[in-house]
């Protein structure tokens, strides 16, 4: 921030503060509900500082509760007229909170679906029921390939993969094993239980050539040719390739964080925690792309949305305090201050922020992510987790085990939607 | 009207005003909720919206559910393994520790500190013991000596007992200490009279120790089996990353209960599952009661 640019500010803020003071008569007070997490706050306290210099009139007090609690909290304050204004949600449970009554459409006038299809990446076209949009994020993330640098310069490697082909070779050369053939550095890490459900779901079954689901999300449909492709290949890298075993030294992160992992596939939200580990030098690439040069990535958010509590100039108020956050200028503090990516192509797609060496490749590939639309998204993943140890641990065959992954997941979504 | 009770009459009232806040907390912490947790099983509720009445259709979800199955399954795994083995490993290191007079207290507390030691904290080292290598202890050292890896958390054989391993070891120092006050309260005059009648120690052990340790044994058997139908928080941890897993191998009743509950919000179903948990824990105690009661 330039002098100039902070003396306007703090101009602003002091006049706002002034303002505040002299109009506190008719100032209104909305509630802003989030989960506690460190940068999430800072930043949220940095975004509500400046909409409030900007807004004299209107103040906003953050509530932020551990992530376990919160979905209870928000649940029991709102029908007792209690709770936020404003809240915060995963996208996951948009159904259930408009299901409940929780929260209220945006106003199309002010949020136009047309207008935020044009302007937000598509995949937030997810909070969209009928004519409006229920939330909307400020920041979202997705997926990239993370690689130890130190480790491809010790294999001869010069640069990172770019195809699921060159990912495999690659991984070859940085598996090492000791005598007895125990495996003590992987090529690449492995594990449904981290990110790799999304990756197996929504980019190897649509680079192996299918679509994992149908009907918005409410037919599984990887039970395919594709499919079982996908999972040979996913499989084979622990059974074929030997590059990997499920499970190595615990977590896949761990693992990388320790330096015995060529290769791992993680979301932007790791970010900020490797950059804090000690030695490891480390860079990023855009997920491999498939035998047939298709790309694909996933990509999930949190959203802000506005309660059904809000009323009258409250609401108005929470009207302006969601245009506020879903700003351009928010979405760079965001980026900032939590390394969460812009949902707008305007912030995400500038030549700073594409070409940045680690939030680019995470940012290039918002441009073609999935999101998918989860009913339970922990049992969702435990159906692939149980698929994967299937094959690994009682050794049934890749199709088999696909075709019960498949019946147990659609079992899911059809009791989740026939009550909902 | 209070001065024309008699004194045996005031003397309830002021019982009761005083039993009135026990009382009142034991309503509303333990009673209310237990009363509305069997109410719920008979509803759906996912946290957010109204509860819409299900009759017994969480019941008859249950009863049709395999991994329910397999989860009572292995809940009782965890109580039938658990229990006697806890029960034969301490008694046998009390009554030792009991004739033992060098270093007594030090031994004592060696064997307490895993019972203070926090759950979490003893589940995360376990489970990096029993990591493959390069990480875990036990397979470092087998691969050191040249014997094969023992995939001891990534099977649905060997997760369940090594899971229990812990879980038993944390309990012991309790048991230890009860089994040892139980020892010494029996009195040193039976001992005395059988050593002067010349009986062998197995004798005195079967005939004398364990028939006058038997409230004590009630008491244990109780207290670990409770823990054992509700352990959690052990499974939990060392399972992180496929809670239950592999495959349900590991997961019992209280961590399927808590996954339908906050993972899936499907309230309904995770208090039906409480209710069975509920009736299974008051018959096996009442069935230990009986058993274990003096005939």
């Amino acid at each position: 921030m330039s002098i100039k640019k902070l003396k306007g500010w703090a101009l602003a803020t002091a006049a706002g503060a002034a303002t505040m003071f002299a109009s506190a008569a008719h100032a209104v007070e909305i509630e802003y509900w989030q989960y506690f997490f460190d940068a999430r706050v800072t930043a949220m306290e940095k975004l509500i500082a400046n909409f409030e210099a900007s807004n004299p009139d209107i103040t906003v007090k953050m509530t932020t509760f551990p992530y376990a609690d919160y979905r209870t909290k928000v649940a029991a304050a709102i029908p007792a007229g209690e709770g936020p204004d404003v809240v915060q949600l995963f996208y996951g449970w948009l159904n259930d909170y408009v299901e409940a009554q929780l929260i209220q459409p945006l106003p199309a006038d002010v949020f136009a679906p047309a207008q935020i299809e044009a302007d937000f990446f598509p995949m937030v076209q997810a909070m969209r029921a009928g004519d409006n949009y229920w939330a909307l994020p400020t920041a979202v993330r997705s997926l990239s390939l993370f690689y130890n640098e130190r480790l491809f310069e010790e294999a001869g490697i010069t640069e990172p993969p770019k195809t699921l082909d060159e990912m495999v070779a690659a991984a070859k050369k940085l598996t090492k094993r000791d005598g007895a053939g125990n495996l003590t550095q992987v090529g690449i890490t492995a594990g449904m239980n981290a990110q790799d459900h999304h990756w197996f779901r929504e980019v190897l079954v649509r680079q192996f050539g299918g679509d994992p689901y149908l009907d918005d999300y409410k037919t599984v449909n990887y039970n395919s040719d594709a499919g079982r492709k996908a999972l040979d290949f996913y499989t084979g890298l622990v059974k074929k390739d030997e590059v990997t075993a499920f499970g190595f030294m615990d977590e896949p992160q761990a693992a990388f964080k320790a330096g015995r992992a060529g290769m791992h596939i993680d979301g932007s939200f790791r970010i900020g925690s490797l950059k804090k580990t000690r030695g490891l030098k480390w860079g990023v690439t855009e997920l491999p792309a498939g035998p047939d040069g298709t790309r694909s990535n996933y990509s999930s958010y949190w959203v802000n949305a506005i309660t059904t509590k809000a009323e009258g100039e409250k609401y108005d108020a929470a009207v302006k305090f969601m245009q506020y956050v879903t700003s351009d200028e928010a979405m760079q503090i965001w980026l900032d201050v939590v390394g969460e990516l812009p949902a707008k192509p305007s912030v995400g797609m500038t030549d700073a922020n594409a070409n940045d060496p680690v939030f680019g490749p995470f940012i290039r590939g918002l441009a073609y992510a999935h999101t998918t639309k989860f009913v339970n998204e922990s049992a969702q993943r435990q159906v692939l987790m149980d698929m994967v140890q299937r094959v690994d641990i009682q050794g049934q065959s890749v199709a088999d085990s696909l075709t019960e992954a498949a019946a147990a997941e659609q079992k899911l979504l059809d009791d989740y939607y026939a009550s909902n | 009207m209070y001065n024309n009770l008699s004194i045996r009459q005031k003397q309830i009232v002021w019982a009761w005003a005083f039993l009135a806040i026990p009382v009142l907390f034991y309503v509303v912490i333990r009673f209310y909720p237990t009363a509305n947790a069997i109410l719920i099983s008979f509803q759906n509720w996912n946290l957010l919206g109204s509860r819409t009445w299900a009759g017994a259709e969480n019941y008859i979800k249950l009863f049709n559910d395999p991994v329910f199955w397999q989860v009572f399954r292995n809940t009782f795994v965890y109580l039938l393994l658990g229990t006697p083995i806890s029960l034969v490993i301490s008694f046998i290191i009390a009554y030792h520790l009991d004739q033992l007079r060098f270093m007594h207290g030090f031994l004592r507390m060696l064997y307490f500190l895993p019972f203070m030691t926090s759950a979490v904290a003893m589940a995360w080292v376990w489970r990096w013991f029993y990591q493959p290598v390069p990480i875990g202890l036990f397979n470092n050292f087998l691969a050191s000596v040249g014997i094969p890896q023992v995939e001891f958390l990534r099977s649905t054989t060997n997760a369940l007992p090594s899971v229990l391993a812990p879980a038993v070891w944390a309990g012991l120092g309790f048991q230890i200490i009860i089994f040892m006050a139980g020892l010494r309260a029996i009195p040193r005059s039976y001992y005395e009279a059988a050593r002067i009648d010349g009986v062998s120690t197995w004798t005195v052990l079967w005939e004398i120790t364990l028939p006058l340790l038997k409230p004590t044994i009630v008491f244990i058997v109780v207290f670990s089996s409770i823990g054992f139908l509700r352990i959690f928080d052990h499974v939990f941890n060392m399972t992180t990353n496929d809670p239950g897993g592999p495959l349900n191998s590991t997961e019992p009743l209280v961590l399927m209960i808590y996954d339908t509950a906050f993972n899936g919000f499907d309230m309904g179903y995770a208090a039906a599952q409480t209710v069975v948990l509920f009736v299974v824990l008051l018959l096996v105690s009442l069935l230990q009661l009986r058993i274990l009661r003096d005939r």
